[in-house]
């Protein structure tokens, strides 16, 4: 019943120049669609990472962020003291005191200055936070001008590397240390003791509060006590919660954006793959009258053609998946709206979305290739095999 | 001579025009014949006299607008567009003046194609286009695409792939038109062997007397309808 | 102008085939042009940034404010004509998604130092009057449907609880890239409020805008403002508000960077689609081209065919394409509300548009051109049948 697909393929070979400008231009609507969504994969898996389920932040009502927030010291007390607050091996409550603000530094390559954050914990902080480590160096000494710098902050940022010394809050801070927090949006940070940066910049007052819950089940009870505390102006979020809501609006730009240009950028794509399986179909119109009268279908005869199409979408596809691909290699550094401050992530490219990627190559085929396979199908015998 | 048996195709009353822009062009009016079976009829006469047209409503790729005609015992006036492909498949085999076989595919592969029509199995597909295939003489070339034949060589495929179902009737449409002198001659002896041998039923359209010469029937049309020569 | 009747009706043999690449192309230029404007629109805060103002701020980053003693000290450096202060506030409208920025500023000397937002006097005189007053531009207006008299309440981020102003007056841009996004309020209010609920973060201000005597003094002015403070708890950035403004594009960069990359790429695509339309018709008239060339017809003859078909395609969508950037944009520009303040197609994105239509055309002539060209009578001839 089928025409064999040997056909297919070899006509497809046989004009290959146009196979390859109609497959070429779709594998760069089929790249921009996989980037998009690896950027987008990238930037919630960093915003994932930065966050553990069993954490709680605590910053000041409505301030949104931790560098917009303020806590003091009597709050911060009636914080750490709720009976859910987990106990660490050495009998202390799992509290970081944490002061958060924006430092202007320069950008290595270009010398341009952006908002980097710079985290004062207490050393407490450190085992809230698991998946840092230290990579090279030291950590900082507790009570020093000491401070670490995330890997993706030690690289891009001018003295932010092992050696190098940050002036700022009138005081040289020495870079002791470089850490790894898995990918993390702390790896765009820099962290020091919370005591010395809040003398250094003259703040009386914590930014926020983190605190490890001995049970994560525990969070609703101790949110509802916190935020209905009348002493207390608070909201308290989950540590994932509160870092993806923090790239909300990025997450959303990307998206919005990249959902706009694939939807245009393929209708320059099934253009292109129509006006191919168009010519495809006249320039083989007196085979599709042959292959008509020898007793094909028109069923057939439309498979093949939407077949051809969906091949042309295919290798569109490949190429572009392996464009994109490439992508990995890459890191996207850029102001997250929210916090104001310079985050690092890259292009994650998932079996879920080279799937996705696939189906939307193919798609553009099939849609493409539809008009033109169905007027294949509705050739009448006669007129076709008078064509040739 | 053969014994003249039963008609396979039997044309009663068949009329068929077409529409060129706002008119109405009669092409065939009220032709009535029959075809034995085992007949070898060449249709002739002059261009636009309606031939091919004929040739086309019994090979079942057009409909007539009135009349009877049936091949084989079968009214395919009735059929639909499905079915008559169904039909057309085990029951017509083509040869066309321009050889219309797949560029891209080869000899042994355009033989093949009408095959894939039928459940048979690759193995005893294969079977049969080597058979065909060397009954054309043309078992060295199987692997050869049809830019790499000679025109004889190519409606030799052609013929290859029209008998490869066994079909009831084998229709040609100037099978040597494009044909030097030397492969026409070959083509015709070819379609003689079928008839002969075989004894497939052919129609044949032609203008060429000489092609004409080698049928066992010669009707010919003019204006629309037929006339006894 | 035999020449151009044959182009014109070879362009018009496969009418499918050119309506599909006209489309194709309309749809690119298009997409390319609001591109282009989406990346200008980055850079307008910074293009209508004055010469004659310098900008200064806390030197360790913008969320670090400074003293408003500051104000008497810069207004005696020599060259600095006046001095106004504002804070950023940073409050919500209703919800989040409503982003527009609001500035605490000082009333009585913020204006005459922003000569570009025109508010009718009266307004401005109520404005004055008011403690509790607003100012708005235009574009909010059209957003949010604010009116002279209306009740606005923000939620504070930055500065906890609930505020409530009245508008009292509605500015509009003297210039097209004037921002008229902006929502402005009592410095005065903001701080008479932090005194009675944080008096720790009283008497702050987040940025000093300083007016120039004459623009070519803005280096001088302002190592000498940074001097001043130099050593002190609070020292200071001072910078010409151009350099300010790009100082948030380049914080966001990537993204430019992303949005230019992006835009050719689409021209890319286009010319690929182009370049096959071409590659095709050629393909199918090889019998005609030979022909020609039998009749005595040079390759030159030949190329200004197929050029002329392509160019005429091209430019044909590249037309349309262009004549619809504009309501495209004004469409884009009203579903983006206030997210960029400045939204409009300037000249440069046109000649950009103009230039990419005309290299898709010519590029896509390019190899077909060749293959023509170089087509042996005789084989050209054969393919006929």
């Amino acid at each position: 019943m089928k025409i064999p697909l040997s056909y297919t393929l070899r006509n497809l070979w046989m004009r290959r120049l146009t196979t390859l400008l109609t497959a070429g231009g779709m594998a760069l609507v089929v790249f921009v669609f996989a980037t998009v969504l690896m950027l987008e994969e990238g930037l919630r898996k960093t915003l994932v990472e930065t966050g553990s389920y069993d954490n709680v932040v605590v910053i000041r009502r409505s301030a949104q962020t931790e560098v917009q927030s303020a806590i003091d010291r009597p709050q911060a007390a009636l914080i750490e003291s709720q009976p859910e607050v987990a106990v660490g091996a050495d009998g202390e409550r799992m509290v970081s005191k944490e002061t958060v603000v924006l430092v202007n530094l320069n950008k290595r390559d270009s010398g341009k200055p952006t908002n980097v954050m710079v985290r004062g914990v207490a050393p407490r902080g450190l085992t809230l936070r698991p998946q840092a480590k230290i990579i090279a160096g030291r950590m900082f000494s507790p009570g020093a001008s000491e401070i670490v710098a995330g890997r993706n902050a030690a690289e891009r940022f001018k003295g932010a590397g092992i050696g190098e010394t940050l002036w700022f809050g009138q005081r040289e801070w020495r870079v002791v240390g470089t850490f790894d927090a898995g990918k993390s949006g702390f790896d765009s940070e820099i962290w020091g003791d919370s005591d010395q940066l809040m003398q250094a910049f003259r703040r009386p007052v914590y930014s926020a509060l983190l605190i490890k819950l001995d049970d994560p089940a525990s969070f609703n009870a101790v949110k509802a006590r916190l935020e209905s505390d009348q002493r207390l102006t608070v909201e308290a979020k989950r540590e994932t919660m509160f870092y993806a809501d923090q790239s909300e609006m990025l997450a959303g730009f990307i998206r919005y954006l990249g959902l706009t240009l694939s939807i245009i950028f393929s209708v320059g794509a099934v253009i292109g793959a129509m006006i191919t399986m168009y010519a495809s179909v006249a320039s083989r119109t007196a085979e599709i009258g042959t292959l008509r009268a020898l007793g094909f279908r028109q069923g057939s005869v439309m498979a093949a053609f939407m077949f051809e199409a969906i091949l042309l979408g295919f290798v569109g596809g490949c190429g572009g998946l392996f464009l994109a691909s490439f992508m990995q290699f890459f890191t996207i550094s850029t102001m997250n709206w929210q916090s104001f401050s310079e985050l690092a992530f890259s292009f994650s490219l998932t079996p879920g979305i080279a799937a996705k990627t696939l189906a939307f190559a193919l798609v553009m085929g099939l849609v493409g290739g539809f008009l033109p396979a169905m007027q294949a199908a509705r050739l009448p015998i006669i007129d076709a095999l008078r064509a040739a | 001579m053969n014994q003249i048996a039963q008609p396979v195709v039997e044309i009663r009353n068949l009329a068929k025009s077409y529409r060129r822009g706002d008119q109405i062009v009669p092409v065939l009016t009220n032709i009535t014949f029959d075809i034995a079976a085992g007949d070898y009829v060449a249709l002739m006469g002059p261009s636009g006299s309606g031939k091919s047209t004929l040739l086309n409503l019994i090979a079942g790729i057009d409909k007539p607008d009135s009349g009877i005609l049936r091949v084989g015992g079968i009214d395919i006036t009735a059929l639909g567009e499905a079915e008559l492909a169904n039909w057309r498949s085990r029951n017509v085999g083509f040869i066309f003046q321009f050889y219309n076989l797949m560029p891209v595919l080869t000899a042994f592969e355009n033989v093949e194609l009408p095959l894939l029509l039928t459940d048979l199995p690759a193995r005893e597909r294969a079977d049969h286009v080597n058979a065909a295939l060397s009954m054309v003489g043309l078992s060295d070339r199987m692997e050869h695409f049809p830019s790499e034949l000679s025109g004889g060589q190519q409606q030799r495929v052609a013929i290859a792939r029209a008998i490869i179902t066994d079909p009831t009737i084998l229709v040609a449409d100037e099978p040597t038109g494009d044909l030097d002198r030397v492969a026409a001659e070959d083509v015709l002896k070819m379609l003689d062997q079928l008839n002969r041998e075989l004894g497939k039923t052919i129609i044949m359209v032609t203008h060429d007397p000489h092609s004409a010469a080698k049928a066992r029937t010669v009707q010919h049309l003019d204006k629309g309808e037929l006339r006894q020569a | 102008m035999h020449y151009f009747k044959l182009i014109l009706r070879n362009a018009m043999r496969h009418k499918l085939r050119t309506g599909l690449t006209v489309l194709g192309i309309v749809v690119a230029i298009l997409a390319f042009g609001l591109l282009r404007t989406v990346v200008d629109a980055w850079y307008h805060g910074s293009d209508a940034a004055s010469k004659t103002r310098l900008i200064t701020r806390n030197s360790i980053s913008l969320v670090f404010s400074m003293p408003l003693t500051y104000s008497s000290k810069i207004r005696q450096i020599e060259g600095v004509k006046a001095v106004s202060h504002a804070n950023w506030f940073g409050g919500v409208y209703v919800t989040e998604k409503n982003f527009f920025p609001q500035f605490a500023v000082q009333a009585s000397t913020y204006f005459d130092l922003y000569p570009e937002y025109l508010v009718p006097p009266d307004q401005m005189r109520d404005f004055q009057r008011d403690r509790k007053a607003a100012l708005v531009g235009r574009k909010l207006v059209d957003a949010y449907g604010f009116k002279v008299g209306d009740q606005v309440s923000l939620r504070g981020t930055i500065f906890p609880g609930t505020w409530e102003f009245v508008v009292r007056g509605i500015y509009d841009g003297s210039e097209k890239i004037t921002d008229t996004s902006q929502f402005f309020f009592h410095w005065d209010y903001l701080n008479e409020t932090m005194k009675k609920t944080a008096s720790r973060r009283a008497n702050s201000v987040g940025v000093y805008v300083i007016s120039l005597a004459s623009a070519d003094r803005a280096a001088e002015v302002a190592a000498a403002v940074d001097r001043e403070f130099k050593n002190s708890l609070a020292e200071t950035l001072t910078e010409t508000e151009r350099a300010f403004q790009l100082g948030f594009v380049s914080m966001t960069e990537a993204i430019v960077v992303a949005i230019k990359i992006v835009s050719f790429l689409v021209i890319f695509i286009i010319m690929a689609v182009m370049a096959n339309t071409m590659a095709m018709t050629v393909r199918e008239r090889m019998a005609e081209y030979a022909t020609l060339k039998a009749l005595g017809f040079g390759p030159g003859h030949l190329a200004i065919l197929i050029f002329g078909e392509s160019l005429a395609i091209a430019g044909f969508g590249s037309a349309l394409g262009i004549a619809l950037t504009f309501p495209a944009a004004d469409k884009f520009s009203m579903a983006m509300g206030t997210l960029f303040p400045v939204f409009y197609v300037n000249s440069e994105t046109l000649i950009m548009q103009i230039s990419a239509g005309l290299l898709v055309g010519f590029v896509a002539a390019l190899l077909p051109c060749v293959r023509a060209a170089n087509i042996r009578i005789v084989d050209g001839l054969r393919s006929v049948g």
